[in-house]
């Protein structure tokens, strides 16, 4: 008896893994939550009008062909998340070899930016910066946004750099160091291209936190994706076709980055 | 003068990792072109010291003079000094995202500023001379330990480096690689190059060593001729590691 139980257990497994009974369990799953939704918005007498969204991705009339508002949403949200990752990413390295400089004071302004970052939500760092900062120094909303977000990802991506950066064998500063490089040609020729393996796939998971978390500055209306979403509804009414759109144009793009990356991480895998 | 010929220069060096006593009261001098071979048991600070010559540690009481220059932490003639003094490390320490050559070529390019043909010409001579000037476009992961460690002596040699550093060459060694990499030392001990080094080879410090050296605890217990050292040294303590390494 006691030999029969794991055969069939692993049989049950075989069965589960198996092609049709897989793909047949698998749409059960995402049929059943498709339909409470559809059935929900149903019984609250939701009226569906998918057939309005294309508009909204972009239009071919008389006039021609051009971007619909939910693509401008979206060139804008790439532009902030670009614009954004670019400075988190200097300010980020600055921070880390601060920390690791092995200067008391470096390292005290170092963890004292993270603490001040980490600790906040990234709400209130954005009040602070279109609230405070913005009349200050004269920010207009879209400056602001970015600089939020900048300062909110450098104290992350300061970390993925502090660990890339210490991922590096001991060895190969000693290396280094002794056929004469400085501390900074040691970093640029030695170590930084070394980590960058070791940092690939942190970074773009931060890459796409950021382009999720840029979602945030629709409160100070700056016109990205989700305050596109936002005004299309107090226009339209429609807000499930709306919100599960926008849902889906994240989805598409961080996807999309995150496949990319992972194929070039393969690529580099192999070269070394 | 005596004085211009003395290449390293140690006098009463202490050295201190936090509580522990690394060096103590250590006194050594090297003339150029001798060839100097450290041993003792492990821990007893052979590494310690020369990791002192060219400033991977840095010791805390007494002087090192390499060549003129005064070795201190955070002087201005250190990186010039490290440009002179070659270390070959145990691990070898190549640098695994560049090819052989580049590994030869960034020290003198991005250091010394010299044309990437004029150094790519010289790191080609070097790897002629440690005998693998085929493995240039290869990356370090591919070749073996030994042919790793002789890039390394290489690496360090394109530097133009008067004095040699070895800390351990061998230790990382499969047996049947740390032949290749001695024969390549016994080569360069005969170029009339200052070397220093840290090893248990005791064939090969028969073969080339004008200087012995016995270190325990900290201490440089004896300094002897290898013809005096192997056959009778002074104190029992030596006699008993030699017995210990060379009976079997």
């Amino acid at each position: 008896m006691a030999a029969r139980a794991p055969t069939g257990a692993k049989k049950f497994r075989a069965f589960i893994n198996s092609v049709p009974v897989s793909v047949a369990l698998y749409l059960l799953v995402i049929g059943t939550i498709i339909w409470s939704a559809y059935s929900g918005a149903q019984s609250m007498g939701y009226n569906w009008q998918w057939y309005r969204m294309p508009q909204y991705f972009y239009t071919l009339t008389d006039d021609g062909f051009q971007w619909g508002e939910i693509m401008i949403g979206l060139v804008k949200t790439i532009q902030l998340s670009v614009t954004a990752f670019f400075f988190a990413t200097v300010l980020g390295l600055l921070v880390a070899l601060l920390r690791l400089s092995g200067l008391v004071i470096g390292t005290a302004v170092a963890v004292a930016f993270l603490e001040f970052v980490r600790n906040m939500p990234i709400l209130v760092l954005l009040y602070l910066f279109y609230y405070v900062l913005g009349p200050v120094f004269k920010l207009d909303r879209y400056t602001a946004s970015v600089m939020c977000l900048a300062v909110f990802h450098a104290a992350l991506i300061s970390e993925i750099f502090r660990a890339g950066i210490n991922a590096v064998p001991k060895g190969q500063w000693e290396g280094a160091t002794s056929i004469g490089m400085s501390k900074g040609q040691a970093y640029r020729y030695i170590v930084l291209p070394q980590s960058v393996k070791f940092m690939l796939p942190p970074m773009t998971g931060e890459v796409v936190h950021l382009i999720k978390s840029s979602a945030i500055v629709s409160v100070i209306a700056v016109a990205e994706l989700t305050t596109i979403g936002r005004n299309l509804i107090s226009d339209t009414y429609m807000s499930f076709e709306i919100w599960f759109t926008i849902a889906a144009v994240y989805m598409v793009v961080t996807l999309a980055l995150s496949i990319g990356v992972s194929r070039l991480e393969k690529k580099y895998a192999v070269q070394t | 003068m005596v004085q211009n010929d003395t290449m390293i220069s140690v006098s009463k060096v202490d050295k201190f990792y936090d509580d522990f006593q690394a060096l103590t009261d250590v006194s050594l001098t090297v003339k150029q072109g001798e060839r100097v071979v450290i041993c003792g048991p492990s821990g007893s600070g052979k590494s310690t010291l020369i990791r002192c010559f060219n400033g991977l540690e840095f010791h805390n009481a007494g002087t090192i003079v390499i060549d003129g220059i005064e070795v201190e932490e955070g002087s201005k003639g250190l990186r010039k000094l490290r440009q002179e003094v070659g270390m070959v490390f145990q691990q070898f320490n190549l640098f695994p995202h560049l090819t052989i050559l580049e590994n030869l070529t960034i020290g003198p390019m991005k250091v010394q500023k010299i044309s990437k043909a004029e150094a790519e010409k010289r790191a080609r001579t070097y790897l002629e001379r440690v005998h693998i000037p085929e493995q240039a476009d290869k990356y370090p992961a591919q070749l073996s330990g030994g042919q790793q460690q002789r890039v390394a002596i290489a690496r360090s040699l394109c530097m133009q480096t008067r004095i040699m550093l070895f800390d351990e060459p061998t230790s990382a060694l499969d047996p049947e690689m740390i032949n290749e990499v001695l024969d390549v030392m016994v080569e360069l001990a005969s170029t009339g190059i200052t070397m220093v080094c840290v090893t248990h080879e005791m064939g090969f410090a028969r073969k080339v060593a004008d200087t012995m050296v016995f270190m325990e605890a900290g201490r440089i217990v004896e300094t002897a001729p290898p013809e005096k050292f192997f056959t009778n040294p002074e104190s029992e303590r030596c006699k008993m590691f030699l017995s210990q390494i060379l009976d079997h």
